[in-house]
């Protein structure tokens, strides 16, 4: 694996017991000695720290500060971003002029700047469309920061003994706060249908940070095979898997991303790529949708099963997506597209496993209760 | 007890051999949670694939060790998959079936030799 990249909690992974995987071009701690399923109950039920120092963190300036940045980007997403409240954040997504979409992404406004989280796997490429298309605006790559998800009910308590001010931040909020462990750069978001935190902390300090959380009795390493598992419970998209450039931001049924501002009839509709496509397909509907799907037997249907609408003959309708067994759900689920009159919840169809078709019904996101705290 | 190179365990039962996976792929495969068994009286060749076992990371296939009849599987793992990580060398046995060419087993490795195979 001498190739790969390694993020500043590796030494720590290893100490743990982690293995070790290639993701995204990083060394990751897939699972760390209590095991997937363990890991993703655990996080439910108390609290999981994650390492996603793999993925980039960007920083968006222009003279004017916050405001400039904002409309510059609203050239490359969907999303109010003029609109968004100071110290907030939002999901958005890059698309392509078909209507594609390139990564998603957390941006928030810092008040002067915007920073922004993008995906590992495209953030070079997200830097450098970033670089081409936001006139005047300077784009910062940080490498010098880790960045820790800490995720579960528990997560408030085990944080807020280090860091007192996030028990007053919700849902969505971002701060950034000095502490023990130099500045630390939070937000009260995650990827797992849980109450939690991400934390970028300067690479110096991360593992006494990563150590001092998990001195807390709650919290325990989670490695990117529960990540996964408890994203997919949450109903939410993988890049590279359940969205990229072939689905468009309504056939990913992502359209609570697009506020009304940016639509039809809005104030500053359309104006960013694909916009023609994106704006019809929210007024009437694409052809086809990304939907929740639960196997009715008890084999997972994994990605690339095809699905079809009957039990017998015809050409696949659609496909998994992303497919894995719920530990909290305690059955297996999957999200997939299927076409729009095959989308409304509890429609069976039929998922080819091994040569025999097995019935799935389709299934209202996300798979289990999300927990925020708004 | 024999040991194939597919990590399944054999162990012979009067004139019965009953299959299962190994301790070794029990903590590879990670969390069981799908187990599919055949259906007793199929008669199978070596290598047929006769059990479909699904982890938390991804579908495997278990083959037939030997040439044979399927006598009996252990239904309770279809309900309990997890027993697959519990228990893989004792309680959580796979299926039983009747060698139809006992000879095929001389070839595999005994305890010994398996563990230095995983070794």
């Amino acid at each position: 694996m001498s190739d790969l990249q390694i993020t500043p909690l590796n030494a720590l992974h290893r100490a743990l017991g982690a293995k070790m995987v290639p993701f995204a071009g990083y060394e990751m701690p897939v699972q760390y000695p209590l095991g997937v399923m363990k890991e993703h109950l655990h996080c439910r039920a108390n609290a999981g720290l994650f390492d996603v120092s793999h993925m980039g963190q960007v920083i968006l300036r222009a003279p004017g500060g916050y405001a400039p940045v904002a409309a510059a980007m609203e050239g490359l997403v969907p999303v109010d971003m003029l609109g968004l409240g100071m110290m907030r954040q939002r999901y958005g997504m890059f698309t392509d002029e078909a209507g594609g979409i390139l990564d998603d992404l957390m941006m928030a406004n810092r008040g002067d700047h915007m920073f922004v989280v993008v995906n590992a796997a495209c953030k070079a490429d997200d830097i450098a469309h970033m670089r081409a298309h936001l006139d005047g605006v300077d784009v910062e790559e940080i490498t010098d920061r880790a960045l820790l998800a800490l995720q579960g009910p528990a997560s408030e308590t085990a944080l807020s003994a280090l860091v007192p001010d996030v028990a007053g931040m919700r849902f969505m909020d971002v701060g950034i706060i000095p502490s023990d462990f130099g500045e630390l750069w939070i937000s009260r978001s995650g990827y797992t249908g849980e109450d939690g935190f991400e934390i970028s902390v300067t690479e110096d300090q991360a593992e006494s940070l990563a150590r001092a959380l998990l001195d807390h009795g709650d919290v325990a390493p989670i490695g990117l095979g529960a990540r996964d598992s408890l994203r997919l419970e949450a109903g939410l998209c993988l890049y590279g898997h359940d969205i990229d450039t072939t689905t468009t931001p309504v056939e990913a049924s992502l359209n609570w991303a697009v506020q009304k501002v940016r639509r039809a009839g809005g104030e500053r509709a359309g104006g960013f790529p694909g916009a023609t496509r994106i704006l019809d397909e929210l007024q009437t509907g694409a052809a086809r949708a990304r939907v929740g799907l639960r196997p009715e037997g008890r084999a997972p249907m994994r990605e690339g099963t095809p699905l079809y609408a009957a039990a017998e003959g015809g050409d696949p309708v659609g496909h998994v997506t992303s497919g894995a067994f719920g530990p909290t759900l305690g059955a297996p689920m999957s999200m997939g597209y299927v076409p729009r009159d095959l989308a409304a919840p509890d429609t069976q169809v039929f998922g080819e496993l091994r040569g025999k078709r097995q019935p799935v019904r389709v299934a209202k996101l996300p798979f289990t209760q999300a927990n925020f705290k708004r | 007890m024999k040991f194939t190179e597919e990590h399944e365990w054999l162990r012979v039962e009067d004139d019965q051999v009953v299959v299962g996976i190994t301790e070794h792929a029990s903590q590879q495969l990670g969390d069981v949670v799908f187990v599919e068994l055949p259906e007793v009286g199929t008669k199978v060749t070596k290598d047929d694939e006769v059990v479909v076992i699904e982890s938390v990371k991804a579908a495997s296939d278990i083959l037939a060790p030997i040439d044979g009849e399927i006598t009996e599987v252990n239904d309770t793992l279809t309900d309990e998959p997890g027993r697959v990580n519990d228990d893989p060398m004792g309680d959580a046995w796979f299926f039983k079936m009747t060698p139809s060419e006992p000879s095929q087993m001389d070839d595999y490795m005994d305890e010994a030799a398996y563990k230095k195979y995983v070794s």
